[in-house]
C-alpha cells in the first residue's frame, strides 16, 4: 500500500509529473525569450496534455495494435520508477545495493520506448526515427556508463544510491569532467536540439510520434516532460550531493535543479542539430575518450 | 462544455497543408510565427504530423491532383478538428474558378467526406497575419 502511493502520488507518478510539466514550460518560456517572442502562458503545459487526452486515438491499419499502445506506458513507468527510486534515496534513506544500475537500465525505458512504437506504427518515416534513436542509444550510452563509472570508482565501489547523496562527487577533475560527460548525454537522452535527430521536426515529421494522436501521444509528451525533471535529478544525486530537505539545503537543491535545466535549456538554443553519423561518430570519439581520461583519473586518485 | 474543449481552445496545434497555392499565404502564414506576431502566446503551434494537429491551415485552389490528398489528411486527422480555408483561392477558387484543372472549392470537397466539418474562411489575396489570428477567435467561439 505504502509503495504504491509511494509510486502514484508524492515522488512518483503525480508529483513528478507536475514538476516536469513546470519544467517544460520554462524550457518553452526561456527558448521565447531567448528568441524575442513573448512565450506560452503558465498552464500551457497542461493544456496540451489535457487536449490531447480529450481527442480521438487513431490506431493506422498497417501498425501493431498492442505495441503501438503500449509503448508509450512502458515509457511512463519506467520514468516514475526511476523518479520514486532517487526521491526515496533523497528523503528518506531508502536504498537497496545496486539501485544506481536498476536506475541506469530504467532510465533506457523512454528510448526503448519511443523505438518500439516508432517500429510498430507501420510507417516508413516512423521508421527511420526509431532506428536513428537506436543508434543514438548505442552512441551515448558508451560514454554515459564510462561516467557514472568514474562516480562509482571515486566512492570505492559503492552501488548504493545514498552514499551519493552524501558525497560531493564533482569535488576535483575528474569528477568534474565525468560530470561534463554525463550533461552532454543527458541532452542527447532527453532528446533536445543538437541530439534531437530521431524526431527532427524539420526533416522526418516527428520520426517515431508521426502516427501517435490523442492519449498516446499525450503519454509520450508526459514522459518527456518527466524525463527534464529526472535525468537532472539524476545527475544531481550522483553528481552534486543530492537534495536534502533541511533548512537551507532546500534551496540548494532547487538552486542545482535550476541550474542544470538552464544549461540544457541554453545548450538547446544555441547549438543546431547534428546529423546521426556526427553525433556517433563524436560520442565515440572525443567524448568516449575524455570519459575514459575520468576513470583513469579517478582511479590515480585525482 | 467539457474540460477536454477548454483546453482545445487553449492549445491548438496547427498542420499546414499547402493545396496548389502561389506561396502568397504560405508566406504569410510563416510571418505569424515569426517573434512579431508569435502565436505560441495562444497556445498555438507548428507541427509535423496532420495526426498531431487540431486544425488545418489549407491554402489554395485545389487541383485534381491534390484533391484527394487533401481529403486523405483531412481524414487522417483526429477529431475534433477545425478547417482553415485561408485566402481567396481556398475560400471560393479565385481567379482559377474557371480552370481545367481546378477540383472544386475545398468547402465542398471536405463536406463531401464529413458534413459536419467546421470551416472557417479567411479571404483576402493574401490575407494578413492579423486576419489570420482574428480568423482563430472566431473559430475558438464557435467551438
Amino acid at each position: 500500500m505504502r509503495y504504491l502511493l509511494d509510486f502514484l502520488i508524492f515522488p512518483g507518478f503525480l508529483f513528478t509529473a507536475i514538476v516536469g510539466l513546470v519544467a517544460s514550460w520554462v524550457d518553452r518560456k526561456l527558448t521565447a525569450r531567448i528568441q524575442w517572442r513573448k512565450g506560452p502562458p503558465f498552464l500551457q503545459p497542461f493544456y496540451d496534455i489535457l487536449k490531447l487526452l480529450g481527442k480521438e486515438v487513431i490506431v493506422p491499419e498497417g501498425s501493431k495494435g498492442t505495441g503501438f499502445l503500449t509503448a508509450p506506458l512502458i515509457g511512463l513507468a519506467g520514468v516514475t520508477l526511476v523518479s520514486t527510486i532517487l526521491w526515496g534515496a533523497n528523503l528518506w534513506e531508502k536504498a537497496f545495493v545496486g539501485d544506481l544500475i536498476v536506475v541506469i537500465y530504467l532510465l533506457t525505458l523512454p528510448s526503448l520506448a519511443v523505438i518500439l512504437g516508432g517500429a510498430a506504427s507501420g510507417n516508413p518515416i516512423s521508421g527511420l526515427g526509431a532506428s536513428r534513436e537506436m543508434k543514438l542509444l548505442l552512441a551515448y550510452e558508451l560514454p554515459f556508463l564510462l561516467a557514472i563509472a568514474t562516480a562509482i570508482v571515486k566512492l570505492g565501489g559503492s552501488l548504493r544510491l545514498t552514499d551519493y547523496t552524501e558525497t560531493l562527487v564533482v569535488g576535483n577533475v575528474s569528477g568534474i569532467i565525468a560530470f561534463v560527460v554525463t550533461l552532454l548525454c543527458a541532452q542527447a537522452k532527453l532528446g533536445l536540439v543538437p541530439f534531437d535527430i530521431p524526431e527532427a521536426e524539420q526533416e522526418i515529421m516527428g520520426g517515431p510520434l508521426i502516427e501517435y494522436s490523442g492519449a498516446p501521444l499525450a503519454a509520450f509528451k508526459l514522459t518527456k516532460a518527466m524525463m527534464l525533471f529526472v535525468l537532472p535529478m539524476f545527475l544531481i544525486t550522483v553528481f552534486l550531493g543530492g537534495v536534502h530537505l533541511q533548512g537551507i539545503h532546500i534551496l540548494w537543491g532547487i538552486l542545482k535543479y535550476v541550474g542544470i535545466l538552464v544549461v540544457v535549456v541554453l545548450l538547446r538554443n544555441t547549438n543546431p542539430r547534428l546529423r546521426i553519423d556526427q553525433a556517433v561518430r563524436w560520442f565515440w570519439g572525443p567524448w568516449t575518450v575524455l570519459a575514459l581520461v575520468g576513470v583513469v583519473l579517478a582511479l590515480l586518485g585525482y | 462544455m467539457s474540460i477536454f474543449t477548454k483546453a482545445l481552445k487553449k492549445s491548438i496545434w496547427v498542420y499546414h497543408v499547402a493545396a496548389s497555392p502561389c506561396n502568397n499565404c504560405d508566406i504569410e502564414i510563416l510571418d505569424l510565427l515569426t517573434p512579431r506576431f508569435d502565436v505560441e502566446r495562444f497556445g498555438i503551434l507548428l507541427v509535423g504530423s496532420p495526426r498531431h494537429a487540431d486544425a488545418l491551415l489549407i491554402t489554395g485552389y485545389v487541383n485534381r491532383q491534390v484533391a484527394p490528398r487533401v481529403i486523405e489528411v483531412y481524414k487522417q486527422t483526429p477529431k475534433p478538428c477545425v478547417v482553415f480555408a485561408v485566402g481567396a483561392c481556398a475560400c471560393s477558387m479565385g481567379i482559377f474558378a474557371k480552370s481545367y484543372n481546378a477540383a472544386g472549392p475545398l468547402d465542398k470537397l471536405i463536406r463531401s467526406v464529413d458534413p459536419n466539418a467546421l470551416i472557417v474562411y479567411v479571404p483576402g489575396c493574401p490575407p494578413k497575419p492579423e486576419a489570420i489570428i482574428s480568423a482563430v477567435v472566431k473559430a475558438i467561439s464557435a467551438l
